[in-house]
């Protein structure tokens, strides 16, 4: 009798305890959610904040010159006439010459250090092409002016235009006097800067591929190279992708070391080594002296540009990844 | 080794209070505006922090932004190299006086050419600036050079990529002498460059042009000199050649007319007289003629006195060149008349 009282007590205690431990951990539960929630929100206020601000900021410019201001090449401060067309395609051009020499260059370091490079190699190169990704770079924009853009003027430059003259097309790409700065400096500084973003990544996806696969392959009497082709790349391929589009993220928005090179010239010619101007580049060099409202306005449109291009880029690679992967999976 | 992390803390403490103790001093003068006087009212203020304890906080964001600053009223004085119309400083109640000048001067990179071997005039220096001259051996530079060897070589034009006063300045000047610039590009700190390519800066003009053959480009004048760049003469306005240096700039200002624009607001380019530099630039000071903090304003002005009075050589070591003292008391006198606290009391007094 007093026993099972004993223990019907002691149970009861022992329920009271758990009920009491589970509530707890119910209301810890609740304000770890909520706060995780809130930091997420956060992302999006934030992004919400700026697209508002940017569109409230440029609204002036975007009512006053309407769609015109997309495809107008002028960008006039004494006349009030703006137009994005010119630092659209420099920040576009740029951009494209960065990731088309960066992407090879950077999946095969990736796949040298980790397929084939000899073990003692592997940690030196790998962290130096993460001490790349360290450096500022206003620095890359000095280097680039001081001595990147002489040698280029004084070596390559005179040689390119010479070896391409007379071939159609070819010959007007890589046409005028050689400044040494220009789109074509600035698409290749931006390939050094975006380099170590695009390798670091992707020998990262390639480090998770497992050995299994790999060694089967190679089982079956597959090449490195076939190895590489037809397992590590389409195992990683979204990793790839993922590194690729940060390396262009970097370079769309890449802002102190364009301005110094690329020189600043709000026209489009059809050399690539010709001077041109980005979005960034121009919102930098002008922002501090603007006045008159319109001018001001015309410079923050230009973020907005950057902000949607930006945006845009990175909605097609994940549409370009879902079609990947459907076609992966079926 | 522990020396150097004993002597690191002791910096690092040194830091600390010294940095502590700035909000304890006198009140600092608080300013915004133009880059191009920057180093010289840093200069100023240094000297006179040691004579009076007084700092300055100045920071160098640019004309419009010291404008902006001003109409905002988050400063106590705005800086701007292009003066302000009357019109505006009447709307915004605001006092506008000249408190120091430079020069800006062309510079070329040509072999064989050396400082003040080649000289040009404006008309062909904005034909070559608009694109119309494209070749160094054209006819027009080898008029005004009958003994030098131009090259034939194509010419590199370098011109400012971000909005500057220097630009505003250079274009005023252009356009004041010839008439397809005024029409085709006009005068603005920013422009519609016809042909080259922008630099950053008047460093980065510089830098552009001494690693560029064949370039020209146009920077204030103590940059020309510590980058020992070839500047080019310049035949003025009475059809003279001169040389750019300190006096030609200061003859540039003896001979302007100050009181002819509100604010003291007169371009120094292409002023009359035979010695006087045609591309003279002087740099503004912005001041509320009723101030809501009427103590800051009176400290501000006695900080400019003071530079007046005493800064001319500190300007000089600088190249810049220190206002002409007719215009120093005009201005004075101005401010005693015009500049008034609460009750209508001058807030300065000789």
């Amino acid at each position: 009798m007093t026993i099972t009282a004993e223990a019907a007590n002691s149970s009861s205690l022992a329920a009271n305890i758990r009920a009491a431990a589970v509530r707890r951990f119910a209301l810890t539960d609740s304000v770890f959610q909520t706060l995780t929630r809130l930091s997420a929100a956060l992302v999006l206020v934030l992004l919400g904040g700026v697209a508002i601000s940017l569109v409230a900021g440029a609204w002036p410019a975007l009512s006053h010159f309407g769609w015109a201001f997309l495809v107008t090449e002028s960008w006039n401060p004494v006349t009030e006439k703006f137009g994005a067309l010119a630092p659209i395609y420099g920040t576009l051009v740029t951009s494209l010459i960065a990731i088309v020499i960066a992407v090879p260059i950077g999946i095969g370091i990736a796949v040298f250090l980790t397929e084939l490079c000899p073990r003692s190699l592997r940690r030196p190169i790998g962290i130096a092409v993460e001490l790349l990704a360290g450096i500022p770079s206003i620095i890359y924009g000095i280097w680039g002016l001081f001595v990147f853009a002489p040698f280029l003027q004084v070596h390559l430059q005179p040689f390119i235009i010479k070896l391409f003259h007379g071939v159609p097309g070819l010959s007007s790409l890589f046409s005028g006097p050689p400044y040494g700065i220009g789109l074509m400096t600035s698409g290749l500084i931006l390939a050094i800067m975006v380099l170590p973003f695009i390798t670091s990544i992707t020998k990262d996806v390639f480090d998770t591929v497992p050995p299994v696969l790999k060694e089967s392959a190679y089982g079956i009497g597959c090449t490195t190279w076939e190895v590489t082709r037809r397992v590590v790349i389409p195992y990683t391929r979204v990793g790839i992708m993922g590194g690729v589009m940060l390396g262009l993220g970097r370079a769309l928005g890449e802002t102190m070391a364009v301005t110094f090179v690329i020189g600043n010239a709000h026209r489009i010619s059809a050399s690539l080594f010709a001077p041109g101007t980005t979005i960034s580049a121009s919102i930098a060099n002008e922002f501090t002296e603007a006045d008159g409202e319109l001018y001001t306005s015309s410079l923050v449109a230009l973020g907005l540009i950057l902000f949607v291009i930006t945006f845009l880029i990175l909605a097609a690679s994940r549409f370009m990844l879902m079609r990947i992967e459907r076609r992966a999976g079926s | 080794m522990i020396t150097l992390i004993r002597s690191t803390a002791l910096a690092t403490m040194a830091v600390a209070l010294s940095i502590a103790t700035f909000p304890a001093s006198a009140a600092d003068i608080t300013g915004a505006g133009a880059t191009f006087p920057y180093p010289i009212y840093a200069k100023w203020a240094d000297a006179y922090k040691k004579e009076t304890g007084i700092g300055l906080n100045y920071q160098s964001i640019g004309s419009g932004g010291g404008i902006k600053q001003i109409k905002a009223k988050t400063v106590t004085f705005g800086a701007s190299d292009a003066p302000l119309t009357g019109e505006d400083l009447d709307k915004t109640g605001l006092a506008q006086f000249p408190m120091v000048m430079g020069g800006i001067v062309p510079v070329v990179n040509l072999e064989g050419i050396k400082p003040g071997e080649l000289v040009l005039d404006g008309s062909t220096l904005a034909d070559i600036f608009l694109g119309k001259i494209t070749n160094w051996n054209d006819e027009a530079i080898q008029k005004l050079n009958p003994d030098a060897k131009l090259p034939d070589q194509a010419i590199a034009v370098i011109h400012r990529s971000d909005g500057s006063g220097t630009t505003f300045n250079f274009s005023y000047y252009l356009a004041d002498v010839n008439a397809d610039w005024k029409e085709k590009v006009g005068v603005a700190k920013a422009l519609q460059w016809p042909v080259g390519l922008g630099a950053k800066g008047n460093e980065g003009v510089a830098n552009n042009v001494a690693q560029t053959g064949g370039s020209i480009g146009y920077v204030e004048y103590a940059y020309a000199k510590q980058n020992e760049l070839t500047y080019a003469d310049m035949i003025n306005k009475d059809g003279k050649k001169v040389e750019p240096t300190a006096d030609a700039f200061s003859a540039a200002a003896a001979n302007a007319d100050w009181s002819s624009q509100p604010g003291y607001g007169v371009i120094l380019a292409n002023q009359p007289g035979a010695e006087a530099w045609p591309m003279t630039a002087a740099t503004w000071i912005l001041v509320y003629k009723k101030p809501d903090n009427p103590e800051a304003t009176a400290d501000a002005l006695k900080f400019f006195a003071w530079s007046y009075a005493k800064g001319d050589e500190m300007a000089g070591a600088l190249d810049y060149v220190p206002m002409p003292d007719n215009v120093v008391k005009s201005v004075e006198e101005m401010w005693s008349k015009d500049i008034v606290g609460s009750e209508g009391k001058p807030l300065y007094a000789e």
